[in-house]
């Protein structure tokens, strides 16, 4: 039976995830998608894996989050607060999220994972350290490129000067 | 530990339901990539709760390999959005027309 930080987490998990896209202002709507990160980051915590959640605390709750609210600010203002989305799609696309909540969740709760409990000892980050640099290390290097890659092409993306209102084609 | 495997994984199966819709529903692009965002972190908490319960150290390495990648999908689709809003003053997707087939 789950204890009540768990259901605390969820209620904020959840319902923030809601408000970031339901929430009428953009702003508002990018600290609502930082309180779900956060949450996401204390289901970490509760499943011992306090090396993991700190990481999701820098990378997306520190910089991500940051980096998402500074580009809603440079978004015009009546943009950020108009909602396009038509009225019977929004009610198809809810039908679609239950759907998807109740099949596979049916599908979950009747499988063999529901009575999985453990009174194991949780992993320690050293054996997560060891695994980085001893079997994943080819894993890390790429990763390291990729990054470094999406960082220069971002940075490359932004900058072009000549993308211009008048080479829109209609 | 109180908490079961499958408390985690139904959270986890919410967030990803949430997610879909608002890729299904939102036309606009920054709120499609807050619904990307909510999809990876749940997917990431699918990660970290099965490798706590089976257990083994994969899971919070892999969870950590994805919140990096992540970073990187998140840094690149922020400019793809500064630059379409550079050309079309405007962040609806259904204007983004220069892509249609």
């Amino acid at each position: 039976m789950a204890d009540a930080a768990f259901l605390a987490l969820t209620v904020i998990t959840i319902g923030s995830a809601i408000a970031a896209l339901e929430l009428r202002s953009l702003i508002y709507g990018s600290i609502a998608l930082m309180g779900t990160l956060g949450g996401i980051a204390g289901f970490f915590f509760l499943l011992d894996a306090p090396f993991v959640a700190l990481f999701q605390l820098a990378v997306y709750v520190g910089s991500i989050a940051v980096l998402i609210l500074f580009t809603v600010m440079l978004v015009k203002r009546e943009l950020i607060f108009k909602k396009i989305e038509d009225k019977r799609r929004k009610f198809a696309g809810i039908g679609l999220m239950l759907t998807i909540m109740v099949s596979l969740g049916a599908v979950f709760i009747d499988s063999g994972i529901k009575t999985m409990t453990t009174d194991e000892p949780a992993t320690n980050f050293r054996d997560i350290g060891t695994d980085f640099v001893t079997y994943y290390w080819p894993a890390l290097i790429l990763m390291g490129l990729i990054l470094a890659g999406s960082v220069t092409g971002a940075l490359v993306l932004a900058k072009r000067e000549d993308v211009e209102n008048d080479q829109r084609v209609n | 530990m109180t908490n079961e495997l499958i408390d985690f994984t139904l959270v986890s199966v919410a967030m990803l339901a949430i997610g879909i819709y608002g890729l299904a529903v939102k036309r606009n692009f920054i709120r499609m990539l807050f619904a990307v965002e909510i999809i990876i972190n749940a997917a990431n908490l699918n990660l970290v709760a099965f490798g706590r319960f089976l257990p083994h150290s994969g899971g919070q390495t892999l969870a950590l390999f994805s919140i990096a990648i992540a970073a990187a999908e998140v840094a690149v689709g922020l400019s793809l959005i500064i630059v379409a809003y550079r050309m079309y003053q405007n962040v609806d997707i259904a204007d983004f027309r220069s892509l249609k087939g």
